[in-house]
């Protein structure tokens, strides 16, 4: 893989007047936000949160201080990390354990005392925080949007600012709607050229991870631009955004263009009428001007990338799925090497023995990484091919991707293959709705975390496309996909 | 927020890079209210072996279960924005951490929390935990008016912070109050934001 990293400018000091010439998509979206500055840090002003139930410690903490949700109108709150994937017709009974119900519930609870936008457990558009916005329409360019959740850099995709916070800032937002933050350095991650015959935006977000490492894009907003970026459909690029956390990117966004208003026309709370020409003037002016400047940038060819797979403990430690597992002999230093055996240890993996011999006990495709409709075709398109040889769940990301896969027929795919056709959630990425592996299972997942212990405890995760998942499911074994749908 | 001025404490060695915040607090325990319980989470799955029984994890017994100061490696805290991992940090005792680099989310996190976040080199940190392993229950002096850290033998360590989050830490401020200062400031920005972008502001 050919990597160019270059510094076109040094960090240079930061100062308060904005940037008007040749300026950065991001540096926009920073100005058109900014308040005021204060020894250093910045007050942006918020236009929307979203919540999830781990936000009850945000609730709490703002009911200690006695204060009050000033914007209740802008922040949104999901029922998704602790929902039920199974026997959801039953609501909130369905909830077997009453630690987990209670989460549920005190979001529910919270939501209504306050007045703020709720999806439950019962309505019609519950799904995951990272992928109803979007559908909404609630996720537009130019806004300034935090989520109380590290992956909220998936709604840079449509050219907004985009920022995942903890508990403490998600409170001050809904205190003051506004944030304080110190303006990180750009970094531009330009791929060039085509993504080849079955690689699809996980492989190159992948790539991108094991090309800069894991603290690659730190103390720095990624913009991902070029041909192959362009080429990618919102959903694709929803995808290749929500992982740039996992290089280390608090916000990663992809430039506003036809392809981004034609998927927001119409949607429920996308502008119409004369609103919707004045914001889409208003979007074509955010894409940053040809010849601004960025503190860093990374170079990709698209056409190198292959079908990619994590053999580790970490998204950084991924590989092409025609390679072997790496040989801790073969490390860069003995830092590394250490960090190979311990990954290797972990993940039961033996050195240079090819990816394709490795043999899963579960399949899990789904999460705010790839559950929607496109990821899902993806997978039936290999899920026809064969039978499922271990547990395989389809976990769409929300009741209207669930709704049109079965419009479309896709669930009864899935369950011709003996996959398992679930109900939305975020389920197995986050294991924490009882859904997780048993210790010592190793699932290929289309999600975005192989940490060690995060979809249960002793559970091995390589993390995957959904076609690559599909095609592991029906062969039992890690898979090239092209071998199977060319 | 408690102020953090001074502190002097044992320092306990983390040797491992990218260390996540599932780690710090795995995610099952997102649920426990804030409080004394969050001491026990820490490490949870690194401390507690399958069958329920402490390992010999280095924060498992004397003396760094008394630790008040980590000294880890590059990118810790990574992942996850669940400030769950600063609480368990916090209830089991510790005050301030020193890495070559955080992760944003969870650094932010910790100021927030009253938690010092020290950066130094990435050679510093790794000749720091070295001397940890060689004098077990080593303390460290930490002085934040002063920006230094004071290892075990003497070395002083200068460190960098942005004067604002060194003003809020050594005073326990709290953010919001000093949001409030600006709130006339907020009021006609938001009016001039929703003149000039009404759509942002719903339908």
């Amino acid at each position: 893989m050919t990597m160019v990293t270059q510094a076109t400018t040094p960090n240079s000091v930061q100062n308060d007047v904005p940037n008007t010439a040749q300026s950065t998509l991001f540096r926009k979206l920073w100005d058109l936000h900014h308040i005021v500055t204060d020894e250093g840090e910045s007050l942006l002003y918020i236009d929307r949160a979203l919540a999830q139930e781990n936000t009850y410690h945000a609730f709490v903490a703002l009911e200690a201080q006695n204060r009050k949700v000033v914007r209740p109108e802008q922040i949104y709150a999901f029922t998704d990390h602790y929902v039920p994937t199974t026997g959801r017709a039953l609501g909130l009974a369905g909830i077997p354990v009453a630690e987990i119900r209670n989460m549920v519930v005190q979001l529910q609870d919270f939501a209504r005392k306050y007045g703020i936008n709720l999806y439950g457990i019962d309505h019609a558009q519950q799904g995951i925080m990272h992928i109803v916005p979007p559908e909404l329409g609630i996720v537009q360019p130019g806004l300034a949007l935090i989520g109380n959740d590290s992956h909220t850099s998936t709604h840079g995709a449509f050219g907004c600012l985009a920022y995942g916070v903890g508990a403490s800032e998600f409170a001050h937002v809904m205190a003051t709607q506004t944030l304080w933050q110190t303006r990180p350095s750009t970094l531009r991650i330009r791929v060039d050229g085509r993504l080849g015959f079955g690689v699809s935006a996980k492989d190159l977000i992948l790539a991108i991870i094991a090309a800069i490492g894991t603290d690659g894009a730190t103390d720095h907003a990624i913009e991902y631009a070029g041909a192959a970026i362009e080429a990618l459909s919102m959903e694709a690029r929803m995808t290749v955004c929500n992982m740039s956390i996992e290089a280390g990117g608090r916000a990663g966004m992809v430039a506003p263009d036809d392809t981004t208003f034609a998927y927001l026309e119409g949607r429920e709370h996308a502008p119409s009428g004369a609103a919707w020409e004045r914001a889409l003037d208003f979007w074509r002016s955010l894409p940053s001007d040809a010849g601004a400047l960025f503190d860093r940038e990374v170079q990709l060819d698209a056409a190198r990338i292959a079908p990619t797979v994590t053999w580790g403990v970490s998204p950084a430690q991924a590989v092409a799925i025609d390679a072997a597992v790496p040989d801790p002999a073969q490390a860069a230093d003995d830092k590394q090497r250490g960090e190979w055996r311990t990954a290797l240890d972990y993940m039961g993996l033996t050195p240079g023995m090819a990816l394709s011999e490795i043999k899963v006990d579960r399949v899990f495709i789904g999460s705010c990484t790839n559950s929607r409709i496109e990821d899902l075709r993806a997978a039936a398109q290999v899920a026809r091919l064969g039978k499922a040889q271990v547990p395989t769940w389809v976990v769409p990301g929300s009741q209207s991707v669930r709704r049109q896969a079965e419009a479309e027929g896709l669930d009864r795919i899935f369950i011709d293959a003996g996959f398992e056709w679930r109900d939305p959630g975020c389920s197995l990425c986050t294991a924490i709705n009882g859904d997780q592996l048993e210790p010592g299972e190793r699932c290929i997942s289309t999600s975005n975390r192989n940490f060690r212990n995060r979809q249960g405890p002793g559970g091995r995760t390589h993390l995957a496309s959904p076609a690559m998942a599909a095609a592991a499911a029906i062969k039992g074994r890690l898979t090239d996909v092209r071998t199977l749908i060319g | 927020m408690h102020p953090f001025t001074t502190l002097s404490g044992v320092a306990a060695p983390i040797d491992e890079a990218n260390v996540d915040t599932n780690q710090l607090c795995p995610t099952r325990f997102n649920k426990v209210p804030r409080g004394p319980k969050y001491a026990e989470i820490l490490f949870y799955d690194q401390r507690i072996d399958t069958d329920g029984k402490a390992t010999d994890f280095l924060l498992n017994g004397p003396p760094w279960d008394r630790a008040q100061i980590l000294v880890a490696d590059s990118n810790f805290g990574c992942g996850s924005s669940r400030e769950t991992a600063v609480y368990a940090l916090y209830e089991f005792g510790i005050r301030c951490v020193i890495a070559p680099s955080f992760g944003d989310i969870f650094d932010a996190n910790c100021a927030k929390n009253g938690l010092l976040t020290v950066v130094l080199p990435i050679d510093t940190c790794g000749a720091l935990r070295a001397m940890l392993h060689t004098a077990p229950g080593m303390t460290f002096a930490v002085d934040l008016e002063a920006q230094t850290v004071r290892d075990g033998l003497g070395g002083v360590h200068r460190f960098d912070i942005s004067p604002i989050r060194k003003r809020c830490l050594l005073n326990g401020f709290d953010d919001i109050s000093r949001t409030r200062e600006y709130a006339e400031r907020i009021a006609g920005f938001e009016a001039a934001h929703r003149q000039t972008h009404p759509w942002m502001f719903g339908r």
